[in-house]
C-alpha cells in the first residue's frame, strides 16, 4: 500500500516539476539577466528543501539521542543523503549562474564558502557512519555529529544579512523585486521539489529499515 | 567549586604525562617548523604579500599542528585500558572533557608562541604591531580548535581510520572559527586595529567558542558512554 501511495506521489511531483519548466520556460526573459534568472526557479527551492532535510535530521538526531529507537537513526539518515543531494544541485546551478552573471563559477563569499562546507559537514557525516561498523555506536556518533553539523546551518541562512556578500538579496519579501505573478510558478516549483525530496527520503527510509531488520536477521542466524 | 577541581586534576594529569614524554609536543612542534619552512621556500614573497597572506599561513599551521597534538588526547589513554578507568571514575563527563581541552589548550597555545616568532624570523616579518589583541586572536581561535579537536578526539579515538577521520570531520566545523582567526590575524600583523570593518569576525570567533563549548559539554557524555 505504502508503494503505491509513494509511486503516484513521485509520479505527482515529477509531473508537476515537468509542468513547471514547459510554463517557467514560456515566461518573458527578465530585464537585466535575460533567460538565465529562470535559474532561480530550482536554485531557491533546492535550497529551501535541503534547509529542511538539514532541520529534520536535527530533530531525528536529537530523537534518537533521546529515545534510543533507530526509526530516528534511518530517518536522519534517509533526509541527509537526500538533502546532500538537493544541496548539491542548489550548488550547481548556483555555480552556472554565476558563470553567467559575474563571468566567474566560484566567488568565495560567506554564502557561498558556508554552504560549500554545509555539504562538506553532511558528506563527512556518511563518511564517519561509514567507519563504524557497530550499529549503536555508528548511531549515536552520527547524531552528536549532526548536531554539530547543522550549527552551520544557521550560518548559511543568514551570512548574506551579517556579511556583505557577492550572492544576492533576497528578491522575494520586505521589498523585494520578484513579480508577483511569477510567485505562483516559484511556489509550485518549491511544492515539487519539497514533494520530490520526501518521496526519496521514503524510498531511502525503507531501504534503511529493510536493511536494518536484515542485519538482525543475520545476527540471529549466526547466534543459532 | 568540586567540578573545577575535577577538572584541574584531569587536565593536570594530562599535562604531567605529557611533559615527561614530550611525544605529542615534539613532533607537534616539528611538523609545525617543517610547514612553516617549506612555506618559506614554496612561496618566495615580498614582506608585504607576506604580511597580507599571514593570518591565512599562520591558522594552516597552527590548525594542522593542532590536530596532532588533539589526535593523541584520547589516543594516549588505550593503552592499558586507561579509558575506561577515566569514565568510571567518579566525575563528570562534562569534567573530563573540560579537563582535557584545558591540557591541550596548553599545549596547542605552547606550540603556537613557539612558531609564531619562527614565522616572524624566516619571514621578515614583525607580527608585535597589535600585540596584544594579536594573542586575544589567538586565545579565541585556539580555544575553537581545542574543543571541538577534543570532542572529536573522544568521538574518533574508537573508530577506524581515526588519524584520518578526525582531521576530515574537524576541519569544515572548524571553517568559520578559522576563517575568522585568519582575517583577523592578517589584519592585526599588518598593523590595523580590529575596526568597524572585520569586528563582525571577532563577533563570530567569540560566538563560535561559546556555541560549541557548550554543545561540547552537553554531549560529551553521550560520546564517552554511548
Amino acid at each position: 500500500m505504502i508503494n503505491k501511495i509513494l509511486y503516484v506521489l513521485g509520479i505527482a511531483a515529477l509531473a508537476i516539476l515537468v509542468w513547471n519548466i514547459y510554463t517557467i520556460a514560456r515566461l518573458p526573459e527578465e530585464t537585466r539577466q535575460g533567460e538565465v534568472f529562470k535559474i532561480i526557479f530550482f536554485h531557491v527551492p533546492m535550497a529551501i528543501t535541503a534547509m529542511i532535510c538539514a532541520a529534520v535530521s536535527l530533530v531525528a538526531s536529537v530523537l534518537f539521542l533521546l529515545t534510543r529507537n533507530f526509526k530516528f537513526d534511518a530517518l536522519a539518515v534517509a533526509v541527509t543523503e537526500v538533502g546532500l543531494a538537493f544541496l548539491a544541485g542548489n550548488l550547481i546551478t548556483g555555480s552556472i549562474w554565476g558563470r553567467e552573471i559575474w563571468g566567474i563559477w566560484w566567488a568565495w563569499d560567506a554564502r557561498l564558502t558556508s554552504a560549500l562546507v554545509c555539504w562538506l559537514l553532511y558528506a563527512g557525516y556518511l563518511m564517519l557512519r561509514r567507519a563504524i561498523e557497530e550499529p549503536t555506536q555508528r548511531a549515536t556518533f552520527a547524531a552528536v555529529f549532526s548536531i554539530f553539523a547543522f550549527i552551520d546551518v544557521p550560518i548559511v541562512i543568514f551570512s548574506i544579512k551579517w556579511w556583505r556578500t557577492q550572492h544576492p538579496q533576497p528578491v522575494f519579501w520586505a521589498g523585494g523585486s520578484f513579480p508577483p505573478d511569477w510567485t505562483t510558478h516559484f511556489l509550485w516549483n518549491m511544492l515539487a521539489m519539497a514533494l520530490l525530496g520526501a518521496v526519496m527520503m521514503s524510498v531511502r527510509l525503507r531501504q534503511e529499515e529493510a536493511q536494518r531488520e536484515l542485519d538482525s536477521l543475520r545476527r540471529m542466524a549466526h547466534a543459532l | 567549586m568540586r567540578f573545577f577541581r575535577q577538572v584541574w586534576v584531569v587536565a593536570a594529569k594530562d599535562l604531567r604525562a605529557e611533559f615527561r614524554t614530550k611525544e605529542a609536543i615534539n613532533a607537534s612542534f616539528a611538523f609545525a617548523l617543517v610547514i612553516l619552512l617549506m612555506f618559506s621556500f614554496a612561496f618566495d614573497l615580498p614582506v608585504e604579500t607576506t604580511r597580507e597572506i599571514s593570518g591565512g599561513l599562520l591558522w594552516i599551521v597552527f590548525a594542522f599542528a593542532g590536530t596532532l597534538v588533539l589526535n593523541r588526547s584520547f589516543a594516549r589513554e588505550l593503552p592499558n585500558d586507561c579509558l575506561d578507568a577515566l569514565i568510571a571514575a567518579p566525575i563528570s563527563g562534562a569534567a573530563l572533557f573540560l579537563g582535557k581541552a584545558l591540557a591541550n589548550y596548553v599545549l596547542v597555545l605552547a606550540v603556537e608562541l613557539v612558531s609564531l616568532p619562527v614565522f616572524s624570523i624566516f619571514n621578515n616579518v614583525s607580527v608585535t604591531a597589535q600585540f596584544w589583541e594579536l594573542m586575544l586572536v589567538l586565545a579565541l581561535g585556539t580555544w575553537g580548535l581545542t574543543v571541538i579537536g577534543t570532542i572529536f578526539s573522544a568521538l574518533t579515538v574508537n573508530i577506524r581510520l581515526r588519524e584520518v577521520m578526525l582531521p576530515m570531520l574537524t576541519y569544515p566545523i572548524l571553517v568559520p572559527a578559522l576563517m575568522g582567526a585568519m582575517q583577523l590575524t592578517s589584519a592585526l600583523v599588518a598593523g590595523k586595529p580590529i575596526g568597524a570593518d572585520n569586528e563582525a569576525w571577532l563577533k563570530m570567533l567569540i560566538g563560535f567558542d561559546v556555541v560549541y563549548t557548550a554543545v561540547s559539554l552537553v554531549l560529551v557524555e553521550t560520546v564517552l558512554v554511548g
